[in-house]
Protein backbone atom coordinates (compact mmCIF):
# COMPACT_ATOMS: atom_id res chain seq x y z
CA UNK A 1 0.00 0.00 0.00
CA UNK A 2 0.86 3.42 -0.38
CA UNK A 3 2.52 5.29 2.34
CA UNK A 4 3.64 8.81 2.84
CA UNK A 5 5.96 10.21 5.80
CA UNK A 6 4.54 12.31 8.62
CA UNK A 7 7.34 14.39 11.17
CA UNK A 8 4.89 16.48 13.43
CA UNK A 9 7.13 18.75 14.84
CA UNK A 10 6.50 21.31 17.68
CA UNK A 11 8.90 24.62 18.18
CA UNK A 12 10.84 22.68 21.46
CA UNK A 13 10.85 18.92 20.64
CA UNK A 14 9.91 16.44 17.63
CA UNK A 15 6.57 15.19 18.74
CA UNK A 16 5.91 12.35 16.29
CA UNK A 17 7.44 10.47 12.87
CA UNK A 18 6.20 7.25 10.95
CA UNK A 19 4.83 6.33 7.94
CA UNK A 20 0.97 6.72 7.29
CA UNK A 21 -2.01 6.40 4.93
CA UNK A 22 -3.69 9.29 5.49
CA UNK A 23 -3.70 12.23 7.25
CA UNK A 24 -7.01 14.40 7.97
CA UNK A 25 -6.18 17.93 9.20
CA UNK A 26 -8.37 21.18 9.29
CA UNK A 27 -7.41 24.11 7.31
CA UNK A 28 -8.21 27.48 7.16
CA UNK A 29 -10.62 26.87 4.21
CA UNK A 30 -12.05 23.20 5.92
CA UNK A 31 -11.18 19.99 6.57
CA UNK A 32 -8.62 18.28 4.62
CA UNK A 33 -7.17 14.76 3.77
CA UNK A 34 -4.16 13.96 2.72
CA UNK A 35 -3.30 10.59 1.28
CA UNK A 36 0.03 9.27 -0.78
CA UNK A 37 0.59 11.27 -3.80
CA UNK A 38 -1.47 14.29 -2.69
CA UNK A 39 -0.03 17.64 -4.59
CA UNK A 40 2.46 19.75 -2.81
CA UNK A 41 0.52 21.67 -0.58
CA UNK A 42 1.15 24.55 1.80
CA UNK A 43 -1.68 25.95 4.20
CA UNK A 44 -2.35 26.97 7.73
CA UNK A 45 -3.61 25.25 10.12
CA UNK A 46 -6.69 25.73 12.66
CA UNK A 47 -6.12 24.74 15.95
CA UNK A 48 -7.54 21.91 16.10
CA UNK A 49 -7.20 17.52 16.62
CA UNK A 50 -4.76 16.13 13.40
CA UNK A 51 -5.67 12.78 12.85
CA UNK A 52 -3.14 10.34 11.55
CA UNK A 53 -3.27 6.86 10.26
CA UNK A 54 -0.64 4.74 10.59
CA UNK A 55 0.48 1.88 7.82
CA UNK A 56 0.09 -0.77 10.76
CA UNK A 57 -3.52 0.54 11.12
CA UNK A 58 -3.23 2.62 14.27
CA UNK A 59 -4.38 5.41 14.62
CA UNK A 60 -2.13 8.76 16.16
CA UNK A 61 -4.19 11.69 17.42
CA UNK A 62 -2.67 15.07 18.25
CA UNK A 63 -3.60 18.47 19.36
CA UNK A 64 -2.39 20.85 17.69
CA UNK A 65 -2.10 24.82 17.89
CA UNK A 66 -1.02 27.57 15.47
CA UNK A 67 0.25 25.55 13.00
CA UNK A 68 1.19 24.47 9.50
CA UNK A 69 1.21 21.46 7.14
CA UNK A 70 3.64 21.36 4.54
CA UNK A 71 3.59 18.32 1.44
CA UNK A 72 5.93 17.10 -1.13
CA UNK A 73 7.60 14.26 -2.26
CA UNK A 74 5.43 12.43 -0.42
CA UNK A 75 6.89 13.87 2.87
CA UNK A 76 4.61 15.67 5.32
CA UNK A 77 5.60 17.77 7.80
CA UNK A 78 3.19 19.37 10.08
CA UNK A 79 4.64 22.73 12.38
CA UNK A 80 2.94 23.89 15.33
CA UNK A 81 3.93 26.12 18.07
CA UNK A 82 2.66 23.46 20.65
CA UNK A 83 1.66 20.16 19.44
CA UNK A 84 0.84 16.70 22.01
CA UNK A 85 -0.17 13.45 21.02
CA UNK A 86 -3.60 12.53 22.78
CA UNK A 87 -1.60 10.05 24.93
CA UNK A 88 0.13 12.68 26.56
CA UNK A 89 -2.52 15.05 27.50
CA UNK A 90 -3.94 14.98 31.40
CA UNK A 91 -7.79 14.83 30.85
CA UNK A 92 -8.46 15.74 34.30
CA UNK A 93 -5.83 18.59 33.99
CA UNK A 94 -7.41 19.69 31.07
CA UNK A 95 -10.88 19.58 31.97
CA UNK A 96 -10.25 21.54 34.75
CA UNK A 97 -8.10 24.04 32.47
CA UNK A 98 -11.47 24.19 30.46
CA UNK A 99 -13.38 24.82 33.58
CA UNK A 100 -11.21 27.19 34.83
CA UNK A 101 -10.87 28.82 31.66
CA UNK A 102 -14.98 29.00 31.22
CA UNK A 103 -15.46 30.81 34.24
CA UNK A 104 -13.16 33.59 33.62
CA UNK A 105 -14.18 33.80 30.09
CA UNK A 106 -10.86 33.43 28.74
CA UNK A 107 -11.66 32.14 25.42
CA UNK A 108 -8.33 31.62 24.25
CA UNK A 109 -7.53 29.63 27.29
CA UNK A 110 -10.87 27.87 26.79
CA UNK A 111 -10.25 26.85 23.31
CA UNK A 112 -7.09 25.71 23.38
CA UNK A 113 -8.56 23.65 26.57
CA UNK A 114 -11.52 21.84 24.28
CA UNK A 115 -8.93 21.20 21.64
CA UNK A 116 -6.88 19.42 24.18
CA UNK A 117 -10.05 17.17 25.12
CA UNK A 118 -11.37 16.39 21.95
CA UNK A 119 -7.89 15.48 20.74
CA UNK A 120 -7.97 13.39 24.25
CA UNK A 121 -11.10 11.85 24.46
CA UNK A 122 -12.69 12.87 21.07
CA UNK A 123 -15.90 14.59 22.20
CA UNK A 124 -16.41 18.42 23.49
CA UNK B 1 51.56 30.00 67.30
CA UNK B 2 53.26 32.77 65.77
CA UNK B 3 51.14 36.06 64.72
CA UNK B 4 52.14 35.35 61.09
CA UNK B 5 51.37 31.63 60.93
CA UNK B 6 48.07 32.29 62.40
CA UNK B 7 46.98 35.02 59.52
CA UNK B 8 47.95 32.88 56.68
CA UNK B 9 46.03 29.64 58.07
CA UNK B 10 42.75 32.25 58.26
CA UNK B 11 43.22 33.10 54.53
CA UNK B 12 43.58 29.40 53.63
CA UNK B 13 40.72 28.58 54.99
CA UNK B 14 38.71 31.96 53.23
CA UNK B 15 40.13 30.52 50.00
CA UNK B 16 39.20 26.99 50.75
CA UNK B 17 35.76 28.40 51.25
CA UNK B 18 35.08 30.00 48.11
CA UNK B 19 37.07 27.35 46.19
CA UNK B 20 34.06 24.64 47.17
CA UNK B 21 31.99 27.26 46.10
CA UNK B 22 32.98 27.90 42.58
CA UNK B 23 33.78 24.21 42.59
CA UNK B 24 30.27 23.63 43.41
CA UNK B 25 28.92 26.38 40.58
CA UNK B 26 31.26 24.78 37.60
CA UNK B 27 29.75 21.47 37.79
CA UNK B 28 26.18 23.32 37.75
CA UNK B 29 26.85 24.89 35.16
CA UNK B 30 28.46 21.72 33.22
CA UNK B 31 25.26 19.96 34.03
CA UNK B 32 23.76 22.56 32.17
CA UNK B 33 25.48 23.25 29.34
CA UNK B 34 24.42 19.58 28.28
CA UNK B 35 20.71 20.28 29.37
CA UNK B 36 20.85 23.52 26.69
CA UNK B 37 22.98 21.94 24.17
CA UNK B 38 19.82 19.34 24.08
CA UNK B 39 16.91 22.06 24.00
CA UNK B 40 19.17 23.95 20.98
CA UNK B 41 19.34 20.31 18.83
CA UNK B 42 15.74 19.65 20.38
CA UNK B 43 14.55 22.86 18.52
CA UNK B 44 16.23 22.35 15.31
CA UNK B 45 13.60 19.85 13.29
CA UNK B 46 10.82 22.86 13.88
CA UNK B 47 13.25 25.70 12.50
CA UNK B 48 14.30 23.57 9.47
CA UNK B 49 11.23 22.85 8.09
CA UNK B 50 9.77 26.27 9.17
CA UNK B 51 12.93 27.43 6.77
CA UNK B 52 12.08 25.33 3.65
CA UNK B 53 8.69 26.67 4.13
CA UNK B 54 9.40 30.13 4.36
CA UNK B 55 12.01 29.56 1.31
CA UNK B 56 9.11 28.03 -0.50
CA UNK B 57 6.09 30.26 -0.35
CA UNK B 58 8.73 33.00 -0.36
CA UNK B 59 10.25 32.18 -4.00
CA UNK B 60 6.49 30.75 -5.44
CA UNK B 61 4.71 33.18 -4.92
CA UNK B 62 6.51 36.37 -5.78
CA UNK B 63 4.14 37.79 -3.34
CA UNK B 64 5.80 41.42 -1.29
CA UNK B 65 5.38 41.45 2.07
CA UNK B 66 6.44 43.94 4.83
CA UNK B 67 8.47 41.72 6.16
CA UNK B 68 10.53 40.54 3.21
CA UNK B 69 11.28 43.69 0.99
CA UNK B 70 13.77 46.66 1.77
CA UNK B 71 12.90 49.69 2.50
CA UNK B 72 14.39 52.42 -0.19
CA UNK B 73 15.12 54.35 2.26
CA UNK B 74 15.70 52.62 5.78
CA UNK B 75 15.84 55.18 8.87
CA UNK B 76 15.29 53.06 11.53
CA UNK B 77 16.62 49.90 13.18
CA UNK B 78 16.09 47.92 15.74
CA UNK B 79 18.27 45.61 17.82
CA UNK B 80 17.88 42.84 20.01
CA UNK B 81 20.26 42.02 22.61
CA UNK B 82 20.52 39.28 24.28
CA UNK B 83 22.31 38.95 27.92
CA UNK B 84 22.61 37.04 30.54
CA UNK B 85 20.07 37.61 34.08
CA UNK B 86 23.28 36.57 36.39
CA UNK B 87 27.04 37.62 36.72
CA UNK B 88 30.02 35.50 37.24
CA UNK B 89 29.98 34.28 33.72
CA UNK B 90 33.30 35.79 33.00
CA UNK B 91 33.40 38.07 29.55
CA UNK B 92 30.01 36.85 28.66
CA UNK B 93 27.43 39.69 28.97
CA UNK B 94 30.38 42.63 28.47
CA UNK B 95 31.23 40.43 25.03
CA UNK B 96 27.67 40.75 24.15
CA UNK B 97 27.27 44.49 25.10
CA UNK B 98 30.09 45.08 23.12
CA UNK B 99 29.17 43.38 19.72
CA UNK B 100 25.64 45.34 20.15
CA UNK B 101 27.66 48.45 20.53
CA UNK B 102 29.65 48.06 17.62
CA UNK B 103 26.21 47.21 15.36
CA UNK B 104 24.93 50.29 16.83
CA UNK B 105 27.66 52.78 15.71
CA UNK B 106 27.94 50.94 12.21
CA UNK B 107 23.83 51.05 11.86
CA UNK B 108 24.42 55.16 13.66
CA UNK B 109 27.36 56.33 10.44
CA UNK B 110 24.62 54.80 7.52
CA UNK B 111 22.22 57.54 8.93
CA UNK B 112 19.82 54.76 11.05
CA UNK B 113 18.34 55.66 14.53
CA UNK B 114 18.95 52.69 16.36
CA UNK B 115 15.57 51.42 18.67
CA UNK B 116 17.43 48.94 21.33
CA UNK B 117 15.32 46.12 23.06
CA UNK B 118 17.04 43.72 25.87
CA UNK B 119 16.70 40.60 26.70
CA UNK B 120 18.68 39.43 30.44
CA UNK B 121 19.13 41.73 33.95
CA UNK B 122 23.14 42.53 32.58
CA UNK B 123 22.01 44.42 29.39
CA UNK B 124 19.27 46.33 31.34
CA UNK B 125 22.02 47.30 33.83
CA UNK B 126 24.17 48.41 31.42
CA UNK B 127 22.19 50.81 29.25
CA UNK B 128 20.05 52.08 32.27
CA UNK B 129 23.57 53.19 33.82
CA UNK B 130 24.46 55.11 31.34
CA UNK B 131 20.85 56.47 30.99
CA UNK B 132 20.33 55.15 27.11
CA UNK B 133 16.87 54.77 26.63
CA UNK B 134 15.54 51.40 26.11
CA UNK B 135 12.31 50.32 23.89
CA UNK B 136 11.57 47.32 25.83
CA UNK B 137 13.29 44.48 28.31
CA UNK B 138 12.61 41.07 29.23
CA UNK B 139 14.25 39.29 32.36
CA UNK B 140 13.81 36.17 34.12
CA UNK B 141 14.26 33.51 31.43
CA UNK B 142 17.99 33.45 30.00
CA UNK B 143 18.87 30.45 32.05
CA UNK B 144 16.33 28.35 30.17
CA UNK B 145 14.06 30.19 27.75
CA UNK B 146 10.93 28.42 26.84
CA UNK B 147 9.08 29.13 23.32
CA UNK B 148 6.24 31.04 24.99
CA UNK B 149 9.93 33.47 26.33
CA UNK B 150 11.06 33.50 22.56
CA UNK B 151 7.17 34.36 21.53
CA UNK B 152 6.61 37.32 24.23
CA UNK B 153 10.00 39.10 22.30
CA UNK B 154 9.12 38.57 19.46
CA UNK B 155 5.47 40.03 19.38
CA UNK B 156 6.45 43.62 19.61
CA UNK B 157 9.09 43.15 17.42
CA UNK B 158 7.25 41.89 14.62
CA UNK B 159 4.48 44.52 15.34
CA UNK B 160 7.17 47.20 15.10
CA UNK B 161 8.31 45.99 11.73
CA UNK B 162 5.05 45.94 10.60
CA UNK B 163 4.39 49.65 11.71
CA UNK B 164 5.11 52.40 9.62
CA UNK B 165 7.98 53.81 9.75
CA UNK B 166 6.19 57.57 10.30
CA UNK B 167 4.19 56.12 13.12
CA UNK B 168 7.48 54.99 15.05
CA UNK B 169 7.81 51.22 13.57
CA UNK B 170 11.52 50.20 12.39
CA UNK B 171 12.72 49.31 8.75
CA UNK B 172 15.15 46.63 9.66
CA UNK B 173 15.59 44.14 13.14
CA UNK B 174 19.02 43.03 13.66
CA UNK B 175 19.68 40.84 16.60
CA UNK B 176 22.77 40.39 18.69
CA UNK B 177 23.54 37.23 21.00
CA UNK B 178 26.53 34.84 21.75
CA UNK B 179 26.36 31.65 19.29
CA UNK B 180 27.53 28.71 20.90
CA UNK B 181 30.70 27.34 18.55
CA UNK B 182 32.17 24.66 20.47
CA UNK B 183 32.18 23.72 24.80
CA UNK B 184 35.31 26.02 24.52
CA UNK B 185 34.20 28.78 21.84
CA UNK B 186 31.22 31.32 22.14
CA UNK B 187 31.31 33.73 20.05
CA UNK B 188 28.93 37.11 20.42
CA UNK B 189 27.57 37.33 16.73
CA UNK B 190 25.24 39.74 15.21
CA UNK B 191 22.74 39.26 12.42
CA UNK B 192 20.00 40.93 10.59
CA UNK B 193 16.80 39.27 11.26
CA UNK B 194 14.19 41.30 9.12
CA UNK B 195 13.57 41.88 6.40
CA UNK B 196 14.11 38.78 4.76
CA UNK B 197 16.77 38.40 2.77
CA UNK B 198 16.30 35.20 0.68
CA UNK B 199 19.38 34.30 -0.58
CA UNK B 200 20.43 33.03 2.95
CA UNK B 201 17.42 30.76 3.05
CA UNK B 202 17.48 30.06 -0.13
CA UNK B 203 21.37 28.18 -0.22
CA UNK B 204 20.29 25.03 2.01
CA UNK B 205 18.27 23.92 -1.00
CA UNK B 206 20.15 25.21 -4.38
CA UNK B 207 20.07 22.70 -6.88
CA UNK B 208 16.97 21.28 -6.17
CA UNK B 209 13.88 21.47 -8.38
CA UNK B 210 11.32 23.14 -6.11
CA UNK B 211 7.87 21.84 -5.75
CA UNK B 212 5.27 23.36 -7.32
CA UNK B 213 3.10 24.39 -3.75
CA UNK B 214 -0.65 24.87 -3.62
CA UNK B 215 -1.32 27.42 -0.85
CA UNK B 216 -4.37 27.62 0.93
CA UNK B 217 -5.80 29.81 1.78
CA UNK B 218 -3.77 31.92 -0.56
CA UNK B 219 0.06 32.46 -0.93
CA UNK B 220 -0.43 35.91 0.85
CA UNK B 221 -2.03 34.27 3.55
CA UNK B 222 0.27 31.67 4.14
CA UNK B 223 3.12 34.12 4.20
CA UNK B 224 1.29 36.38 6.50
CA UNK B 225 0.64 33.50 9.12
CA UNK B 226 4.61 31.88 8.05
CA UNK B 227 6.96 34.72 8.60
CA UNK B 228 6.21 35.77 12.03
CA UNK B 229 6.26 32.19 13.24
CA UNK B 230 9.49 31.94 11.29
CA UNK B 231 10.89 35.27 13.43
CA UNK B 232 9.69 33.41 16.83
CA UNK B 233 11.35 30.64 15.71
CA UNK B 234 14.76 32.68 15.02
CA UNK B 235 14.42 34.28 18.40
CA UNK B 236 14.07 31.13 20.25
CA UNK B 237 17.23 29.75 18.53
CA UNK B 238 18.76 32.49 19.62
CA UNK B 239 17.95 32.82 23.27
CA UNK B 240 18.68 29.10 23.52
CA UNK B 241 22.40 29.25 22.05
CA UNK B 242 22.79 32.20 24.03
CA UNK B 243 21.59 29.88 26.90
CA UNK B 244 24.08 27.23 26.22
CA UNK B 245 26.67 29.88 25.84
CA UNK B 246 25.93 31.22 29.05
CA UNK B 247 26.56 27.87 30.62
CA UNK B 248 29.89 27.49 28.86
CA UNK B 249 31.11 30.64 30.06
CA UNK B 250 30.15 30.31 33.95
CA UNK B 251 31.44 27.35 33.75
CA UNK B 252 35.00 28.50 32.32
CA UNK B 253 35.00 31.33 34.70
CA UNK B 254 34.58 29.11 37.53
CA UNK B 255 36.69 26.66 36.42
CA UNK B 256 39.48 29.39 36.09
CA UNK B 257 38.61 30.65 39.50
CA UNK B 258 38.74 27.70 40.96
CA UNK B 259 41.96 26.85 39.54
CA UNK B 260 42.95 30.11 40.94
CA UNK B 261 42.15 29.82 44.00
CA UNK B 262 43.84 25.79 44.29
CA UNK B 263 47.43 27.75 43.12
CA UNK B 264 46.27 30.17 46.11
CA UNK B 265 46.51 27.92 48.52
CA UNK B 266 49.19 26.05 47.43
CA UNK B 267 51.86 29.69 47.54
CA UNK B 268 49.48 30.39 50.89
CA UNK B 269 50.48 26.84 52.85
CA UNK B 270 54.12 27.65 51.39
CA UNK B 271 54.48 31.11 53.24
CA UNK B 272 52.32 29.33 56.43
CA UNK B 273 54.80 26.49 56.59
CA UNK B 274 57.84 29.20 56.23
CA UNK B 275 56.33 31.15 58.82
CA UNK B 276 56.40 27.87 61.00
CA UNK B 277 59.30 27.04 60.68
CA UNK B 278 61.00 30.49 61.51
CA UNK B 279 59.01 30.16 64.61
CA UNK B 280 60.22 27.08 65.77
CA UNK B 281 64.02 28.08 64.64
CA UNK B 282 63.53 31.18 66.57
CA UNK B 283 62.08 29.04 69.58
CA UNK B 284 65.71 26.52 69.29
CA UNK B 285 68.00 29.68 69.22
CA UNK B 286 66.08 30.88 71.81
CA UNK B 287 66.65 28.01 74.33
CA UNK B 288 69.83 27.74 73.28
CA UNK B 289 71.04 31.10 74.08
CA UNK B 290 69.17 31.16 76.96
CA UNK B 291 70.81 27.47 78.13
CA UNK B 292 74.35 29.19 77.26
CA UNK B 293 73.72 32.58 79.20
CA UNK B 294 72.99 30.17 82.35
CA UNK B 295 75.51 28.05 82.13
CA UNK B 296 78.34 31.45 81.38
CA UNK B 297 76.60 32.52 84.59
CA UNK B 298 76.84 29.10 86.92
CA UNK B 299 80.67 28.95 85.24
CA UNK B 300 81.51 32.60 86.13
CA UNK B 301 80.14 31.97 90.14
CA UNK B 302 82.30 29.14 90.76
Amino acid sequence: MAELHVELVAADRKVWSGEATIVVARTASGDIGIMPGHSPLLSVLESDPVTIRTTDGGTVVAAVHGGFISFSDNKLSILAEIAELADEIDVERAERAFERAKSEADAVAEKRAAIRLRAATGTY
Amino acid sequence: MGAQLRVYKRRIRSVTATKKITKAMEMIAAARIVKAQRAVAASTPYADELTRAVSAVATGSGHKHPLTTEADNPVRAAILLVTSDRGLAGGYSSNAIKAAERLTERLSSEGKEVVLYIVGRKGVAYYNFRGRDIAESWTGFTDSPTYADAKRVADPLIESVIADTAEGGVDELHIVFTEFVSMMTQTPVDRRMLPLSLDEVETEESGKLRPLYEFEPSPEGVLDALLPRYVESRIYNALLQAAASEHAARRRAMKSATDNAEELIKSLSRLANAARQADITQEISEIVGGASALADATAGSD
